[in-house]
């Protein structure tokens, strides 16, 4: 049993496979597995808020938690951007719930069917780079709306000295145009560490429970199954804090775009 | 020593960049935790700068995450 197990590639669960192939104009637009988790947190997504909308005089549970979480994003757009923040609450929450979901949807143990296994869709840099520029979008277009070409203005903080002029804009350039690229590399590189990681400690496990020596289940899968739940938790934590953190930089780049420092 | 070997000893040593970020998140939160026990009626509105902090320190580990994938992985 050793030596066929073999080792578990933990890069595998990544993979985009094709359900229905599909070919339009020369493009390979399959249903893959990627599509299928985006529909299913869509769907998830579309439940929970139709649950949740019923617009009772005493709210139940369920549209406490709607309301819950409609409720935070409100607030940190308010705190942040001000009173002109409520425009943008739909797209905050939009890109919020969405990440919310799909980080948890790839956790979800649906690996105890055989042969199904759970994709994460916010592991792959093509997902996450289209929210960024989502987010960076709406920064430029508001800009350049409010602001028309005194939206540059963003480049020099007040109170610059002169002598700092050719350096403080290049600078604050930089920073302006990293911001897609640490947004969507942020999530991507969280979501595909943690799942690695759990796969590793999986691979342990398994791979101690095929083992031919009696002491190694005790002594290595025991301790890797009980750091698993642990890491678990920890990746759960993850997800809800890398959906936090994209809604709250989201809204702090959009309070860069309204209010121009 | 052939490329390979090279490769995989880049990848351990990128290691230590996400041991240092480690350092680094533990710092973030130690200091808010000092900073809101002394003035815990503050704590609250500071909790958006805590995470932006968090995330920024947290953004640089994982760049070592990635270097050692990519060693591992595309190189």
């Amino acid at each position: 049993m050793a030596g066929e197990s073999g080792k578990i590639d933990p890069m595998y669960q990544f993979k985009i496979e094709p359900l229905a192939q599909l070919n339009l104009a020369g493009y390979d637009v399959s249903f893959t597995n990627s599509s299928l988790f985006m529909v299913l947190v869509l769907g998830a997504l579309w439940v929970f808020m139709a649950g949740g909308m019923k617009r009772e005089m005493v709210p139940g549970r369920w549209q406490m938690a709607v309301e819950g979480v409609t409720g935070f994003i409100n607030n940190m757009l308010t705190a942040n951007v001000g009173p002109e923040g409520k425009k943008y609450v739909p797209l905050v929450f939009s890109l919020f719930m969405f990440i919310l979901m799909a980080n948890f949807m790839g956790m979800m143990p649906f690996g105890i069917v055989p042969g199904v296994h759970p994709f994460t869709i916010t592991s792959h840099l093509t997902v996450t780079a289209v929210l960024a520029l989502f987010s960076f979008g709406t920064v430029l277009v508001v800009g350049f709306w409010r602001h028309g070409l005194h939206f540059f203005s963003l480049f020099v903080p007040q109170g610059t000295p002169l002598a700092l002029m050719w350096l403080i804009p290049v600078i604050e350039l930089f920073s302006f145009m990293i911001r897609p690229f640490s947004l969507a590399l942020r999530l991507f590189v969280a979501m595909t560490a943690g799942h690695i990681l759990m796969k590793v400690l999986a691979g342990f496990v398994i791979n101690g429970l095929n083992a031919e020596a009696a002491w190694v289940p005790l002594i290595v899968s025991f301790p890797a199954f009980i750091l698993m739940i642990g890491i678990t938790l920890l990746e759960l934590l993850v997800c809800a804090i890398q959906a936090y953190v994209f809604a709250l930089l989201t809204s702090l780049y959009i309070n860069d775009a309204v209010n121009l420092h | 020593m052939d490329a390979e070997a090279a490769q995989m000893i880049g990848a351990g040593l990128a290691a230590i960049g996400a041991g240092i970020a480690a350092g680094g998140v533990g710092n973030v939160f130690s200091s808010f935790l000092q900073g809101a026990l002394r003035n815990p009626a503050a704590a609250d509105s500071q909790q958006g700068r805590l995470f932006i902090g968090f995330a920024a320190v947290e953004l640089l580990g994982l760049l070592a995450f990635v270097i050692a994938m990519i060693l591992i992985f595309v190189a």
